[in-house]
């Protein structure tokens, strides 16, 4: 009897247990009429200042939040975003801004040109391209309450693309009194004149980052063109929820608990792409470049027929196999330093190398009396992409004869230990491994890995003159043909000094529930124009 | 009594103090600098050194240890480099589900364990027995995020009665809070349901051998009253033992249900500092961790002292 008794006991209360949440409607049942979007993105949100960090994923939240003067249409042209109208003075040199009419902050207060001066000052102080362009300014002014005057000190061509530049940092305009805090100390406020507000109370670091639709956002009337045209807010609330771990994340794709993946693991495509009520997309265009970058300051790589060595033994096939897996998602035959699919990109100076293979390369590195001196390659193993690159390159260094020593850590560690100038016997290193969202490296000076000016360049500190003589002709040439030209040149010269190797160029899609409607393509992701229905 | 808390209160001192120095030192020698994962792609060394100076991370090892004891004293444990929000809030809003997960979870292992264990002590021998201790090691042997994806598939995936992921706080309603809360529960309670039934069988079975067992018998004690009077509460302090030992661990070390039920408690939050060399985060919560184990230790002591009047401090 008393058996029987908790035999059923159990039964009922495991019943009871698990029915009782459903039956009380508790399951994503909300009373309210409001419409949410709930994203994973593809990181944890852990600071909200764009212009401190260059993490996309406060790029991607300063997109939600503030606005930009211009912005990138689908053919790579800056267009006019909170500007109005504009002028370029004869002489290229002065160009004057009028914003539109009725742009308001967050707050309340309205746009004026001041904030847009200080908005740019502050982001000038910590951008590349930023800090190239103040370097040709000579003053930057407010006109009036709705003018803003930028004078160069010198031609510069690539003031729109400057200002328009679609990957971090972007120049998000802020209001003055946030703007003018020290670009190396976070900002601690959130007010933009974009379409969603940002809800700091309901902000939880680690798990969820919530955004509400701003009524008062004045968006363009043209239709929206990657990260321009108008910004419709089309749901009343977008909700960011930090899903690191990617089976539960899938999970919550299928069961319909969220709407919107950012990055799905391709391992785990094969299954969204099954789901019937999930679509499966590429929406950045750009894809992302692989980057195996050499330490220029030190011995092997400080000899320039050591790093073309390399450079012959890099077969992108396999290291996109490796890394990335599905065809459908990598390109294993791209070889331009400015991503393949964009307006500059070339391979051209890419033949002397390419698919010359293992024999080309040892004979080569033995031109260059390599003695034997350790190649430390730093392996993040926390990172398919980078780990599949540094092994394979590993592998082709030894059958090639170098003394390869690859040092397994992760991602953290690697980034910390690339700024080291140490040589690499001396806890410096050799090779590192990385990549660059395509949107970043869209020319010769938009792409910093390029920048060769020794101690001031990007980790590895190349130097070349005639590639800086390059990067500071393209940057005033004003011409589409003249920048095209001064590309390909700038390509040719950096298959002569080898800055580092492209070792393949990849798409990350990414999932949806097919309740969304108005999915944007762009080289980054964008949260207005998406529709949910029921 | 209090003369007993009040020593043991101040032999936490010197504990602690050593913690936070082995924390401290520990943390500075591993690679890894957060200054430059901050400065990100772009930085130059000398954006790289003014973050190092603005974070204090130029200064002499113990300066900066310094530093961090003296606000420490004053219950600060300092402000995150990556999100600017001071350590104490960020621990604040984790320590809800995480607490709350060990409470369901370890209360939920309690009720079940202990008469299971009782009961196999009980019919020690028999196929009860052997079935309650087949199932503990199985309890024990499975991997934690192997049970819960399978609670996934079954009750959020399959029959769509609870959600895949996420916690809800007890503010929002007691169904809310259920909701989240009953697959991670049922998911973590494994293990410890094995564990206590083990130990409780273990102790229950040495105690059934007493002769006041014996006696309570022969006087003719039901033999309810014989288990659950006489030897459940001698049996008690090796349970209250693994149980105080359980509560520590689901405090500091539930990541791996955290994270397989996204949910933001303490162990997600410390290593998700790890990776980012967020040092105030993980000193911060390695010194909360270890208060939180000297005052489990200290309660467990102290209920020694109430179950067997014969352990005097």
């Amino acid at each position: 009897m008393m058996r029987q008794l908790t035999r059923r006991c159990a039964a009922r209360c495991l019943a009871l247990a698990v029915a009782a949440p459903a039956a009380l409607g508790l399951l994503g049942g909300t009373a309210a009429a409001q419409t949410t979007l709930r994203v994973i993105p593809q990181a944890d949100l852990k600071n909200i200042d764009p212009i401190w960090t260059t993490a996309y994923i406060t790029r991607n939240h300063g997109y939600l939040v503030y606005d930009t003067l211009f912005a990138l249409d689908e053919n790579f042209e800056p267009q006019p975003q909170m500007v109005d109208t504009y002028e370029v003075s004869e002489d290229g040199l002065t160009y004057s801004f009028v914003l539109r009419e009725g742009l308001t902050f967050h707050d309340g207060a309205p746009v004026t040109a001041e904030d847009v001066v200080a908005s740019l000052q502050r982001w000038g102080k910590r951008d590349a391209m930023g800090i190239q362009l103040m370097a040709s300014t000579a003053s930057l002014e407010a006109k009036d309450e709705r003018t803003v005057v930028l004078t160069l000190s010198e031609p510069y061509g690539l003031v729109l693309q400057s200002l328009g530049k679609a990957s971090s940092n972007v120049p998000f305009i802020m209001p003055k009194r946030i703007a003018e805090t020290d670009p190396f100390t976070q900002i601690d406020e959130v007010i933009g004149s974009g379409p969603f507000k940002f809800e700091q109370a309901e902000w939880v670091p680690g798990s969820k980052v919530v955004y509400t639709k701003f009524a008062d956002y004045k968006p363009r009337s043209e239709a929206p063109s990657f990260a321009s045209g108008g910004k419709l807010a089309k749901v009343d609330r977008v909700e960011w929820l930090y899903i690191p771990d990617a089976n539960t994340a899938l999970n919550a794709m299928v069961s319909g608990e969220v709407d919107y993946w950012e990055q799905p693991p391709v391992d785990l495509l094969p299954i969204l792409q099954s789901t019937p009520d999930l679509t499966v997309e590429t929406t950045d265009p750009l894809g992302s470049h692989g980057v195996a970058r050499f330490n220029h300051l030190h011995p092997p790589f400080d000899d320039v027929k050591v790093r073309q060595a390399v450079l012959m033994t890099i077969d992108q096939e396999r290291y996109m196999q490796a890394g990335v897996g599905n065809p459908e998602y990598y390109n294993a035959d791209c070889w331009s330093y400015y991503t393949c699919n964009s307006p500059v990109a070339t391979d051209a100076g890419s033949e002397a190398y390419k698919g010359k293979g293992i024999e080309a390369a040892k004979a080569l590195l033995a031109e260059s009396g390599y003695d034997g001196e350790p190649v430390v390659l730093l392996q993040p193993v926390d990172i398919p992409v980078t780990n599949a690159a540094a092994l394979l390159t590993a592998e082709a260094l030894r059958e090639i004869g170098m003394n390869v020593d690859l040092q397994a850590m992760d991602w953290a560690t690697a980034t910390s230990r690339r700024a080291s100038r140490e040589t690499p016997q001396n806890g410096g290193w050799s090779m590192f491994f990385t990549w660059w969202v395509g949107a970043d490296v869209l020319n010769p000076l938009a792409n910093a890995s390029l920048k060769a000016s020794g101690d001031d360049s990007w980790f590895g500190w190349a130097t070349d003159a005639r590639m800086e003589e390059l990067r500071t002709a393209f940057a005033k040439a004003s011409d589409p043909e003249e920048q095209k030209r001064i590309a390909v040149e700038a390509s040719k010269q950096a298959y002569q000094f080898v800055p580092y190797g492209i070792f393949g160029h990849w798409t990350q899609p990414v999932a949806y529930n097919n309740r969304l409607n108005g999915v944007l393509k762009s080289p980054v992701p964008l949260f207005w124009n998406i529709e949910k229905a029921g | 009594m209090l003369r007993f808390i009040a020593w043991r209160i101040l032999a936490t001192i010197p504990v602690m103090g050593v913690v936070a120095l082995f924390v401290f030192l520990l943390l500075h020698l591993s690679p890894g600098d957060p200054a430059t994962i901050i400065a990100g792609e772009y930085a130059t060394t000398e954006n790289i050194e003014r973050i190092r100076a603005q974070l204090g991370l130029d200064q002499a090892w113990y300066i900066q240890f310094g530093t961090w004891i003296g606000r420490l004293l004053q219950g600060d444990l300092g402000i995150s480099i990556f999100s600017n929000l001071p350590v104490t809030e960020l621990i604040g809003q984790r320590l809800e589900p995480t607490v709350s997960l060990a409470i369901t979870t370890i209360t939920l292992a309690i009720v079940v364990a202990v008469p299971l264990g009782v009961l196999a002590a009980w019919k020690a021998g028999t196929w009860v027995d052997r079935l309650v201790m087949v199932l503990a090691v199985v309890g024990f042997s499975v991997p934690v995020f192997v049970i819960g994806y399978v609670m996934i598939y079954l009750f959020a995936i399959k029959l769509q009665v609870l959600p895949v992921q996420g916690f809800q706080p007890i503010g929002n309603g007691i169904g809310a809070f259920a909701s989240t809360i009953i697959l991670p529960t049922l998911t973590l309670a494994g293990p410890y349901v094995a564990l206590i039934a083990r130990i409780t069988r273990a102790s229950v079975l040495e105690i059934l051998d007493e002769d006041y067992i014996r006696t309570a018998r022969a006087k003719g004690q039901v033999e309810r009253k014989v288990l659950m009077h006489h030897a459940l509460r001698n049996a008690a302090v090796p349970i209250v033992t693994i149980i105080g030992i359980g509560v520590a661990l689901l405090i500091g070390g539930v990541v791996v249900t955290e994270s397989v039920f996204n949910i933001p408690g303490l162990g997600r939050l410390v290593v998700d500092a790890i990776t980012a060399r967020d040092y105030p985060i993980i000193q911060g919560m390695i010194i909360v961790f270890s208060g939180v184990y000297v005052l489990i230790n200290l309660l467990v002591d102290i209920a020694y002292t109430v179950l067997d009047p014969r352990i005097r401090y």
